[in-house]
């Protein structure tokens, strides 16, 4: 699929986000105009009544065909911030295990007058297809397909390292751990070129990189000490431990050693770096609890933007009707 | 028509408001035009109040058929609005949603003790029940023309009038 097919799907005739699939292919109006809304929504999170009636009324169901507390919860907290009615549904518990196809589920639900879906899926793909098949007052947002995209995820990187280094100008940002399974990384590489970033990093042993890597647009370094040297950025990626088939590293001690991050290899970075993590977290690991807990570390507060961030992309897709 | 000039009208508008601003009054503007105005209310008559802006993008009746409005800004008011008089400002008073989305979302920060309206031009055309407490002036423009409140880079201010 290229990266214009998808933003056809994505954008309106007059170019309005109308479904969030992936960042390859975005505008760099699109990520500004999501990341300038989701600062307004910061500011409503701040209020004792943390609510807003934009989806009043509208029927948001999050469609999980993978398990992800986190991503669903936030999902869960941004629609009802936003006033809508919230159905939460594991369908690897349901019907897939009764043999009903993708499709089939959406248009069930669809019948249930969805106007909006989420979905995760361990399928590349899967939040495009179902895209293509709605109905046109439908929206889709992709919260993890495979190893492909995590769009919001993307988004909400964005929009920590804008709100605690400005500009994206003149920033060295690196990408550290197991990019080969990452969706979190591609979206990450997109965005932060969109973003006009001059400098992306990715740190990796060479097992856990993609072959397609080079052409991505990046540096690649593969000693940690090396590839953090005088960047403003470290942004973590978790060992996908589940996702891994066959032995791609010796052993998670032996990957701390040579690729965790502790206080000392973050040293070589910038002092006033921040360190960032998708989550979950492997403590001991991917990163050491003492840069985890520490002042750098700013993994909380991208939790909490992170609802700001969906609540700006839901508000502005269900705004999109052709 | 002669567009009337805007400081002339902020200076009859401010010397309405001037009885009424008792110190522990909040003064709110709408966005964008309403901070302007709020601003140089205050430029006139000094005086040491509590400021907020509200964006009411959030609030609109017509997100359904627009969409979310380009460039929404941060509401913000960095006090407790509970027991407390409001002066709401807004550039043009035209079919009053524009109030009654602000006033929806005043109330979502807390209990205002009473809310007035400060408009630089009433327009006409209500679509709903409001009105403003002051007013600086009143004017009949038919509904296919508008009129917005302008400020340059350098911070002068203007109006400008014409078919939408």
């Amino acid at each position: 699929m290229t990266a214009k097919m998808t933003s056809n799907l994505q954008l309106t005739a007059d170019g309005r986000l109308r479904h969030l699939l992936t960042l390859d292919g975005l505008p760099k109006r699109i990520l500004t105009e999501i990341l300038d809304t989701a600062q307004s929504f910061v500011s409503v999170g701040e209020r004792d009544v943390k609510k807003v009636p934009l989806l009043r009324g509208k029927a948001v169901f999050n469609v999980f065909f993978e398990n992800s507390t986190r991503t669903r919860t936030t999902f869960e907290i941004a629609a009802k911030r936003l006033s809508a009615d919230v159905v939460n549904l594991n369908v690897n518990a349901s019907s897939q295990s009764k043999g009903e196809t993708l499709l089939d589920t959406v248009s069930n639900l669809s019948a249930m007058l969805a106007d909006m879906f989420v979905v995760r899926h361990s399928a590349a793909g899967a939040a495009h297809l179902i895209a293509r098949h709605v109905a046109p007052h439908i929206h889709v947002i992709n919260a993890g397909d495979g190893r492909s995209a995590h769009p919001t995820q993307g988004l909400l990187d964005m929009f920590t390292i804008r709100h605690y280094k400005g500009d994206f100008h003149n920033l060295r940002v690196a990408i550290v751990g197991d990019v080969l399974h990452s969706r979190v990384a591609r979206s990450q590489i997109h965005a932060l070129t969109t973003l006009g970033c001059p400098e992306v990093r990715v740190i990796a042993p060479r097992t856990l990189l993609p072959r397609d890597v080079s052409g991505m647009g990046v540096h690649v370094f593969h000693r940690l000490e090396e590839g953090l040297k005088d960047v403003d950025v470290v942004m973590m990626l978790r060992l996908q431990n589940e996702r891994m088939q066959g032995a791609r590293l010796p052993s998670a001690g032996e990957y701390y050693k040579h690729w965790g991050l502790t206080p000392e290899k973050l040293k070589y970075a910038r002092p006033d770096a921040i360190v960032m993590h998708p989550g979950p977290m492997n403590r001991g690991v991917e990163i050491d609890s003492a840069v985890a807990d520490g002042g750098q570390s700013v993994i909380l507060p991208q939790v909490t933007y992170g609802i700001a961030v969906r609540m700006a992309v839901m508000s502005l897709v269900a705004g999109a009707n052709p | 028509m002669t567009l009337p000039e805007p400081n002339a009208l902020i200076d009859t508008l401010a010397a309405q408001l001037a009885p009424a601003l008792e110190t522990d009054c909040a003064l709110i503007g709408i966005h964008t035009g309403g901070v302007w105005l709020r601003d140089a209310v205050i430029q006139r008559l000094g005086g040491d109040h509590l400021l907020g802006e509200l964006d009411v993008s959030f609030y609109r009746d017509d997100f359904a058929q627009g969409g979310l409005h380009a460039e929404v800004q941060p509401s913000r008011i960095p006090f407790d609005i509970d027991g407390r008089s409001v002066i709401l400002f807004d550039d043009v008073l035209f079919t009053g949603r524009t109030v009654r989305a602000a006033i929806n979302l005043l109330f979502d920060y807390g209990r205002p003790a009473s809310v007035r309206l400060a408009v630089l031009i009433d327009r006409g055309g209500r679509e709903l029940p409001v009105c403003a407490d002051f007013t600086g002036l009143r004017l009949d423009l038919p509904t296919n023309e508008h009129i917005d409140l302008l400020r340059s880079d350098a911070g002068v201010l203007s109006l400008v009038h014409g078919p939408w």
